[in-house]
């Protein structure tokens, strides 16, 4: 039996949900038994998980669980796991399942594979694989007790419909008293959070002023992508410190990822060396970063974004 | 205040991965090692400050061997009051988490800091392993945080924004940036850290519930392929046909 836990840090449930379902479903069909979900909060359309295979969606609705609390959500989720008898419990590697995932382990004496981005195996012991050093390597755990925690790392599977049919039941949990207070959210409205964003528009020192960023937001909104920085450019304030992504800020796994201006330091590789394909714009031929893409463009980026931007608008009118 | 500060040692960010014949073993030759920036940069430095703006002690923590001293020397030159390292080799992030609450659970500490991951196995799981130990509150991720008494407050990274909570202390914090900034030690620090105490502790008895059987390194990436800058039509054309992702 598999649980997974079915997020919805906005209300509603969304990729993270759907992909950690996905995961459940078929992580079921190794090891027996159904894939439940596990939902914490009052988001609605909770029968959607069925389409990507969970069987059953237990619900915990609750007035105090409207914010993260992370002991209250993994006393839950144990609870739950007890429960329905669940030998591998599954979570989203997001800013939610990060702040669950140990302690669900510990609660649970499970071995934990913590951003696991493949499928495990189970023949001859329960392995998984994940990205380590920065996705430098891969390393392979073996989890050796009965139950396990893993935790799924964004984008490393598609959501994949398999429609079976399922169950929403109220499911009556034991909450536990709440110790964070939760004094105010403050997000970011219309946009896709990079963590989870499947195009990414990103640019670095080479705007040379935080002005000149209109060509990089025009070309982010015909794709539909997320914009982001490096380093440099965040630390300097041209943009928000949530948009940088490498080592010390974001990490990320975009289907495309676009770098202009951006040299490509092994620091800012590190958040974006999983992207499944790389465009870069640099007009330094020597840029490291061109090692590391899949296409490249060198030329001074002020003439090729906006070039790119009407290309990408004249591909989409037709 | 008490403040337990848990530092970890990396490879350093640059440095080459290779594996042992077998692919079991991470290969430690020619290794440059750390203290995870997380750990050093955000954790080491916030803890610090309220040390500084409220009085008390820093201690820092650390589970490895005895060439783990020169990055907890380092944690005590720039500025941390004594340091605690459990003799032993983890395989866990689990084990860590184990031995820290052991020493933590008695020690009277008012808030347990650490990096919001290292950047070796980025398996951001320590913290909160460590609060379900210890039954203490877990802040993830936190870019800013203000002690009032026995009250914290703090600002935690969320997907796509912020988050702003009220903690009563004792409370286990992941650090991210933003938290604070990076100090380099000086001279004195350097010379004091040499005094300061390092106990070294003996591990208690917890079996690894998991452990790496293997590494191999990710495929090969295919040569860039260099485009026309005048022929944006063509990338557009490569991106949907070729590459499949838009």
């Amino acid at each position: 039996m598999v649980l997974v836990f079915a997020e919805s840090p906005k209300g509603k449930f969304e990729k993270p949900a759907f992909e950690a379902v996905t995961y459940g479903k078929k992580v079921s069909e190794m090891v027996g038994g159904e894939c439940v979900a596990i939902a914490i909060g009052d988001a609605k359309g909770a029968e959607d998980l069925g389409i990507y295979g969970a069987t059953r969606v237990l619900q915990v609705n609750d007035p105090s669980l409207a914010h993260l609390d992370s002991q209250m959500y993994a006393s839950i989720i144990a609870q739950a796991a007890d429960s329905v008898g669940a030998k591998v419990v599954i979570v989203g590697f997001t800013a939610t399942g990060k702040s669950i995932e140990g302690r669900l382990a510990v609660k649970l004496s499970a071995g934990s594979v913590s951003g696991a981005s493949y499928l495990p195996t189970v023949n001859g012991g329960f392995k998984v694989k994940k990205s380590v050093f920065s996705s430098k390597a891969i390393a392979e755990y073996e989890v050796t007790t009965e139950k396990k925690v893993i935790s799924l790392v964004g984008n490393s599977i598609q959501p994949e419909a398999s429609g079976s049919a399922v169950t929403v039941e109220s499911f009556d949990a034991e909450i536990p008293a709440r110790r964070i207070t939760v004094k105010d959210v403050d997000t970011i409205k219309g946009v896709v959070p990079l963590p989870e964003a499947e195009l990414v528009v990103s640019a670095g020192r080479g705007m040379k002023s935080p002005e000149n960023w209109n060509i990089i937001e025009e070309l982010a909104t015909v794709l539909g992508a997320t914009t982001a920085c490096s380093r440099p450019v965040s630390d300097t304030g041209w943009r928000p410190h949530h948009e940088h992504v490498g080592q010390t800020g974001v990490a990320i796994r975009p289907n495309l990822y676009i770098a202009a201006g951006i040299s490509g330091a092994i620091q800012h590789l590190a958040g974006v060396n999983n992207s499944k394909v790389i465009v870069v714009i640099n007009k330094d031929p020597e840029a490291p970063f061109f090692k590391a893409a899949n296409y490249g463009i060198c030329a001074d980026l002020f003439d090729v974004v906006p070039r790119l931007t009407e290309a990408v608008k004249k591909f989409k009118q037709n | 205040m008490k403040f337990l500060v848990c530092i970890s040692k990396t490879p350093e960010t640059t440095s080459k991965i290779a594996f042992s014949a077998d692919n079991t073993q991470f290969d430690t030759s020619g290794i440059q090692y750390i203290m995870n920036p997380y750990d050093e940069w955000f954790a080491l430095v916030r803890a610090l400050e309220l040390k500084e703006a409220h009085g008390g002690t820093v201690t820092a923590i650390n589970v490895g061997p005895a060439s783990n001293d020169t990055v907890i020397r380092k944690a005590l030159a720039i500025g941390a009051d004594d340091a605690v390292r459990i003799n032993a080799e983890p395989e866990s992030a689990m084990y860590v988490a184990k031995q820290i609450a052991e020493h933590a659970k008695d020690g009277g500490y008012d808030a347990i800091f650490l990096g919001k991951e290292t950047i070796d196995y980025n398996g951001a799981e320590i913290g909160a392993m460590l609060a379900e130990y210890l039954d203490l509150p877990f802040v993830s991720f936190a870019s800013h945080m203000d002690l009032d008494g026995g009250v914290a407050t703090i600002k935690r990274d969320i997907e796509g924004g912020v988050e702003i909570l009220e903690v009563n202390t004792p409370l286990v914090i992941s650090a991210a940036k933003g938290l604070a900034e990076q100090r380099i030690p000086n001279m004195r620090g350097i010379m004091m850290a040499k005094r300061k105490p390092l106990n070294v502790v003996e591990p208690v008895g917890f079996d690894d519930p998991c452990h790496v059987v293997g590494y191999e390194l990710p495929p090969a990436k295919a040569a860039v392929k260099m485009l026309d800058p005048e022929d944006m039509d063509e990338l557009v054309r490569l991106l949907h046909e070729e590459a499949k992702v838009i």
